[in-house]
């Protein structure tokens, strides 16, 4: 229920609503889109980023946030595991239990490996979970993998690294195929040809779902696949170092128990980070679709172990996270709702935008449109509508519970219709662009670390692009898994050791940083500030 | 905005009437680790079970998607013992004799309809479990869709029925063996696996950086 200083702009926003749904709104030009964006995009934003002063990206800028953890303290010193004793000696060890964890240790155990994996929390907590729109792949008859490969491209404002975004066009077909050969229940026609349809910045329509539990779909069928062949999960284990041998390859992991926190050592041929993402870190205040987890951790590990970052400065806002009602600040409002009509308006019910400009476009256009004074003013700022009735305008009565049910029921629930009514949306932090940089075997700058899904840069340049990051941990999660199922066959691991931890603690005592903090962070602190004694089982 | 009284596991906190059951336990002082999740209504983590003071029934629900209300009464349920059967998704046979075989229990279901009941996505459980009775497949992948598994079914049942286990199975028949092949991607795939695509890959790869950008900015989008 929209409260009433709502219903004036609710009313002008159905007044306008039969001629919006039929109007064809102009796509921006290449100048004006960068312009909106060096005006409006938190990633321009100069006083929100610093320069790294340790490590390997010494000298380039990160937000303040993930700055402040690259650069904290390690949560052990060196003597406080015991290396020489591991609790698990495995061929391959997967840190991350989402999306690319699972599609990696689906692929190493295909290849012969001793696979463990351990997640922070439960296998399948993670931002594949809550894809809600689609995956990309080019299999239909107007279209090519050199069409998607100009999307992608040309939506990452040209930065992705080529040879990375030619493997996620050219197996993209495959993997869809994978996926449905698993069981996944992907939306077709009757024929079995699957429905597709546009996202932001697409030319063709080449968006798969399963209806708007996309990314829930693929993820509990990957986490039953994984269960079926009994792969080893350690849930509610968290990686806080990474360890190498006196080669300097990577060799394994020290592990928390993320409830009892009892620390031990997993010594491992090949390690894969496949931690995910960072919207929990609320970078510049933002409000986030995220998971509880999505901490940046993998960044860090990597970080401390000498592994390159790329585009760690640039996030990705999607533009339509809720605005109204409260106890759903932040959450995503998938994009499939625009690629099935919708419209977005100001307070006025007037188009100011073309709904499938590429996320970053898009919400920096929001953005803009509430800074001239043109938002519904909400408790944290202000927000612009989504005119979901549209869609049952334009695809007949019923459209909206059929192909986006966990759009309609998650307002529902709050007495709104959005059949009937629209949602009141402002962007909120959705993605990691940049992360470890990889090579195409999915191999960081560290010997044997791996790295898949969203905790790599690269792959989107400096914006993604809706449903392709479905597609990135389904593709680079299987390759990291063959590759390190493969490599581990050959590696002969050292004797381990964490002598870079003490190296890294050298640095920052070098370059004058004085902290308090450690990291990984591993979980956001939402507990309201009073006076507690610190004491066991407080993870912080 | 008015304060409620709610109780977690028995112990009474004041808490803004506005938060949801999980921000009225952060609000309170619990650091969660168990019981959260995606914290958006997808992953079923944080299933709880809630009563009003007073009143006889009880009431099954995610905390990420509850509104506290006054003279709640929280127990959460952040982990139940599920069945979760192993099998080859490649050899079995999409046939009504898999769920015999894998999970004999459903047959056992006494028709008390506490799995529906309870189900915090709002499903007809119990009739998705009828479909799985007799082998209908689609329509138990069907009824079932939506469910994030988070156990609250199960937890109800008085036939030790693991509803959201025994879904999940007919889904991945239903996905892999009953819906008609998409005969497009198929020969996509092979296409590309016989390097059909390979040159225009090249071409494109090899553009200058104000070819591609041309190129990007003059393409012509579908209808």
């Amino acid at each position: 229920m929209y409260p009433e200083s709502y219903q004036e702009s609710l009313k002008k926003v159905a007044e306008k609503r039969e001629a919006n749904a039929f109007a064809e709104p102009r796509r921006m030009t290449a100048e004006e889109k960068e312009q909106v964006l060096a005006e409006n995009h938190p990633d321009y934003r100069e006083d929100e980023f610093e320069a790294l002063k340790v490590g390997p990206n010494k000298g380039e800028k990160a937000p303040h946030e993930l700055a402040a953890m690259l650069q904290a303290h390690a949560r052990i010193r060196p003597g406080d595991v015991d290396l020489e004793h591991p609790a698990y000696d495995v061929d391959v060890l997967i840190l991350g239990g989402g999306g690319a964890g699972c599609s990696a240790a689906i692929e190493a155990d295909e290849a012969g490996a001793d696979v463990l994996i351990a997640t922070k929390l439960r296998t399948g907590d993670a931002n594949t979970m809550m894809a809600e729109g689609g995956i990309q792949a080019a299999d239909k008859e107007n279209d090519s993998p050199a069409q998607h490969f100009l999307d992608a491209f040309g939506g990452g404002h040209f930065m992705a690294k080529k040879e990375l975004v030619r493997k996620l066009v050219t197996e993209a077909p495959a993997d869809i195929k994978w996926l449905n050969d698993l069981g996944c229940e992907f939306d077709k026609d009757e024929s079995g040809r699957m429905v597709t349809t546009h996202g932001g910045g697409t030319s063709r329509k080449r968006m798969h779902a399963c209806k708007d539990y996309t990314g829930a779909e693929i993820m509990r069928t990957l986490r039953d696949e994984v269960l079926n062949r009994q792969i080893p999960i350690l849930e509610f284990t968290a990686a806080i170092e990474i360890i190498k041998d006196d080669k300097g390859q990577a060799a394994g992991a020290v592990l928390i128990n993320m409830e009892t926190l009892e620390l031990f050592v997993v010594k491992a041929k090949c390690v894969i980070l496949a931690t995910g993402g960072a919207g929990r870190m609320h970078y510049q205040g933002f409000p986030t679709s995220n998971h509880y987890g999505a901490t940046a951790d993998g960044l860090v590990l990597g970080y401390r172990a000498g592994a390159k970052l790329l585009y760690q400065y640039t996030l990705q806002y999607h533009p339509t996270g809720v605005a109204y009602p409260d106890q759903i600040y932040g959450a995503l409002v998938t994009e499939k709702v625009r690629s099935l009509g919708a419209k977005v308006v100001n307070k006025d019910g007037d188009i100011f935008v073309h709904p499938l400009e590429t996320r970053d476009v898009e919400a920096a256009a929001i953005i803009r449109e509430c800074k001239r004074g043109n938002g519904v003013p909400t408790e944290h700022g202000y927000g612009v509508w989504l005119d979901s009735p549209i869609i049952d305008i334009k695809n007949g009565e019923g459209t909206v519970k059929s192909r986006i049910p966990a759009m309609y029921r998650m307002f529902e629930k709050r007495g709104i219709d959005i059949s009937k009514e629209p949602m009141l949306v402002y962007p909120t932090l959705h993605y990691q662009n940049g992360g470890l940089d990889i090579d195409t075997n999915c191999m960081t700058g560290v010997p044997n670390l791996f790295a898949a899904g969203e905790v790599t840069g690269g792959v989107h340049g400096t914006n993604r692009l809706m449903g392709n990051s479905l597609l990135d941990v389904i593709v680079f999660g299987r390759d990291a898994g063959k590759a390190a199922g493969a490599r581990c066959k050959e590696v002969e691991t050292g004797t381990l050791n964490l002598d870079h931890v003490e190296a890294f603690e050298k640095e920052l005592r070098e370059a004058g940083i004085e902290t308090d903090l450690v990291s990984p962070k591993l979980l956001p602190k939402y507990v309201r500030e009073r006076t507690v004694l610190e004491g066991p089982g407080i993870i912080q | 905005m008015a304060n409620v009284n709610v109780y977690f596991f028995g112990k009474k906190y004041e808490v803004p009437d506005h938060l949801t059951i999980m921000t009225a336990m952060e609000y309170a002082g619990y650091q969660l680790t168990r019981g959260c999740g995606c914290r958006n209504g997808f992953c079923g983590a944080c299933a709880t079970i809630y009563r009003i003071k007073g009143q006889r029934d009880l009431k099954m629900a995610l905390a990420c998607q509850t509104k506290v209300e006054d003279n709640m009464y929280v127990a959460t349920l952040p982990f139940f013992p599920l069945v979760k059967e192993v099998y080859d998704i490649n050899r079995i046979e999409p046939t009504q004799a898999v769920m015999m075989q894998l999970y004999p229990e459903i047959y056992a279901c006494v028709g008390c309809n506490a799995c529906t009941k309870a189900c915090t996505q709002g499903l007809n459980v119990m009739q998705y479990i009828a479909y799985a009775q007799r082998g209908d497949f689609k329509a138990c992948a069907d009824a079932s869709f939506d469910c994030v598994m988070c156990g609250v079914c199960s937890a109800r049942c008085p036939a030790g029925i693991s509803h959201p286990q025994v879904a999940e199975l007919a889904r991945r028949i239903n996905g892999k063996y009953l819906t008609p092949d998409a005969e497009h991607l198929i020969a996509r795939v092979k296409e590309i696996a016989e390097g059909s695509f390979d040159d225009a890959m090249k071409e494109i790869m090899g553009k200058s950086d104000a070819e591609i950008r041309e190129l990007y900015n003059t393409r012509e989008i579908e209808a």
